[in-house]
């Protein structure tokens, strides 16, 4: 078992250059979620870590082997793939046991191997089906089966979920992180989804356009996004984003409206700069339904357009200089739309991104 | 006429069209294995004897030698040819068609489609208009009547279509499944020959089957190329029952019941394969 390691890795197809030199770090039996829209180059990079795209420049590591030049047999890692894989004209017991029939173990050792995986993964009264005899969880489960039984250094995901209705999805999900929890290895598992990051990773990698933008634990992440990307794309419903202009210490936005500067931030930003306020919908509650309490916090009356009740929570939306902002009322109580709020913003969950560069302006 | 009456009606027109049309299709392979079994002048008998008054396997003893009645006609020979020239025209045409078909399905390269459509328009062209050509160019190379020249024609002639019909099969295959076989430890050629050969199979075989009838049935050609028992084929060789003036048609039809006979078991074998379908299922459902 073995960490692996991205240094500037770059892959071009043509002219076209779709990643441009990444670097990642990825510790030994460490789960590290590649999350990103799609064409933002995730499933490049990790068809590159398998050896099923040649990388145009850099290096790859596994454990200590540099393994750039290195065909996919060779490089002890298996992967689960988006449509599984599965070899449809064997049965589950074949499909299991092909990688260690063709590395030439012993019938025995095979059999005892696909047993072992079987059982961790309740798949021991299916041996004996074909791929088309089973059901999408259960096909998905052979498709891990088949890549835990060869006990690689490390594990590949490429959207393994993507193909299954939501309900089973999170059924799935759950069992890939069980799963890791009991065959500690290295992952690398790709997703569009944020929900699926946020909830598997020890640490996610958020890509965009064949860049890294951040990389850090789900809640740095989540927390402390280093861009308006990052803010936008990890957390549903998505960040607030208002553009504003610092006045005197203040947060003034297009309408005149201001809200004073996050003490924590006020030494990152400087009058006369334009920037965009960043809030959460969680931490722009109406007063009384909030769900934690803020130690600076700034109230503003809003107009609330549309409410959608999920049950524990009701999303509010309304409208803020010129454009949807949303926010959230917990413990809710009936809203009208029409109704004026006094909504409750904290100031100590703000964040505020320079708006030319969009990053963040907090000091890291 | 009430509705219901018009319904039968229809139903009553469409089956005896059917069998008319059937009956078109059927009579004339029919009458050829029925005359097989006839005397000659019971087949050419006035008024015709629909209902054969005289089953003998007489025919079949002239051709092969033995009985009384006696015909010159090598047809050993030629049955040899036909094997030889269509089997080993089929294989090479096999291999040439996965082998082209897997690139065409699974590689980019430079001017593909150009070549995909060059590949179709050959197709296209009759074989027998290449005939003279082919004639003269073979004649300077001293491939008249050899097995060997006529296997090059055949192999030309399929080898548009295999890779066409191959390609279509590769196609259905999704990458990924190879892609895990060589994570899974297969180098790309085992990655082929585990996964996606056994996979394409019946794709292969309906090819197999199609490239074969062709090279054994095929006339026209064959009856430019080749000459004596060296090469001669069995559709040539039934020109040997037509004297100048007289034509022999048991001995004829006795020998085509001889060519339908292997292109029928053949295809009979092989039927199974030609039901696809095993590709889906091992994907998402």
């Amino acid at each position: 078992m073995a960490g692996i390691s991205l240094q500037n890795v770059v892959k071009n197809y043509g002219r076209l250059e779709v990643v441009h030199g990444i670097n990642l770090e990825i510790d030994h039996n460490e789960f590290v979620v590649l999350v990103g829209p799609s064409g933002c180059g995730k499933s490049t990079t990790l068809r590159m870590i398998a050896g099923l795209e040649d990388i145009s420049d850099g290096d790859i590591s596994i454990g200590d082997r540099v393994v750039n030049d290195l065909p996919p047999r060779k490089r002890n890692v298996s992967m689960v793939f988006q449509n599984y894989a599965l070899y449809p004209h064997m049965n589950v017991r074949e499909n299991l046991g092909f990688g260690l029939k063709i590395a030439g173990q012993s019938k025995e050792a095979v059999e005892q191997r696909v047993q072992e995986a079987a059982d961790i993964l309740g798949l021991s009264e299916l041996l004996e089906r074909i791929p088309a005899e089973l059901s999408g969880g259960q096909r998905q489960r052979v498709a891990m089966g088949r890549a835990i039984v060869r006990h690689p250094e490390a594990f590949l995901f490429d959207e393994p979920l993507s193909n299954l209705d939501a309900k089973l999805r999170v059924q799935m999900r759950t069992e890939i992180k069980k799963l890791h929890n009991k065959v500690r290895t290295t992952v690398v598992y790709v997703t569009h989804d944020q929900v699926e990051a946020m909830t598997l990773a020890d640490r996610i990698v958020v890509m965009k356009d064949g860049y890294i933008e951040q990389v850090g634990t789900p809640m740095e992440v989540f927390n402390h996004p280093v861009n308006t990307f990052v803010a936008s794309f990890i957390g549903s419903p998505p960040m607030n984003l208002i553009p504003a202009t610092i006045t005197s210490g203040q947060v003034e936005f297009r309408d005149a409206t201001k809200i004073p500067v996050p003490s924590r931030l006020a030494g990152s930003v400087s009058d006369g700069q334009e920037v965009i306020f960043g809030i959460r919908p969680d931490d722009l509650t109406p007063i009384g339904h909030g769900i934690h309490e803020a130690r600076e916090t700034t109230d503003i009356d809003l107009t609330v357009d549309l409410a959608e009740l999920l049950g524990t929570e009701t999303l509010l939306y309304t409208t803020f200089v010129g454009q949807e902002v949303q926010g959230k009322m917990f413990d809710p109580r009936d809203v009208t739309p029409g109704e004026t709020l006094t909504f409750r913003l904290s100031l100590d969950k703000a964040h505020i991104f320079d708006a030319a560069s969009g990053q963040s302006v907090r000091r890291h | 006429m009430n509705r219901e009456m018009k319904k039968r009606l229809r139903a009553a027109g469409l089956w005896v069209t059917t069998f008319v049309l059937m009956v078109i299709m059927c009579v004339p392979g029919l009458w050829v294995v029925l005359s097989a079994f006839r005397p000659n002048r019971e087949i050419l008998a006035k008024p015709p004897i629909w209902v054969p008054e005289d089953l003998t396997l007489n025919n079949f003893g002239k051709i092969f030698g033995f009985g009384a009645e006696q015909v010159a006609i090598p047809v050993l020979s030629y049955f040899w040819n036909s094997m030889v020239i269509a089997l080993t025209s089929t294989v090479i045409a096999l291999i040439i068609g996965m082998a082209g078909g897997y690139a065409f399905a699974r590689f980019r390269f430079r001017f593909k489609n150009a070549w995909f459509l060059g590949l179709m328009l050959f197709r296209a062209v009759p074989g027998i208009a290449l005939s003279l050509p082919v004639f003269m160019l073979w004649s300077r190379l001293g491939l008249i009547d050899t097995q060997m020249g006529l296997i090059i024609v055949y192999v030309s002639l399929n080898v548009p279509f295999t890779i066409w019909l191959i390609d279509g099969f590769f196609r259905q295959i999704p990458m990924s499944l190879s892609e895990a076989a060589q994570v899974d430890g297969c180098t790309r050629w085992q990655a082929f020959w585990k996964i996606e050969f056994p996979l394409a199979r019946s794709g292969i075989a309906a090819a197999g089957v199609f490239a074969f009838l062709t090279s054994w049935n095929e006339f026209a050609l064959a009856s430019q190329l080749t000459r004596s028992t060296d090469s001669k084929t069995l559709p040539v060789g039934l020109m040997d029952f037509t004297a100048q003036f007289t034509i022999d048609w048991a001995g004829m039809c006795a020998m085509a019941v001889i060519i339908i006979v292997p292109a029928l078991i053949l295809t009979f074998l092989v039927q199974k394969h030609l039901i696809a379908g095993l590709t889906f299922g091992g994907v998402k459902g």
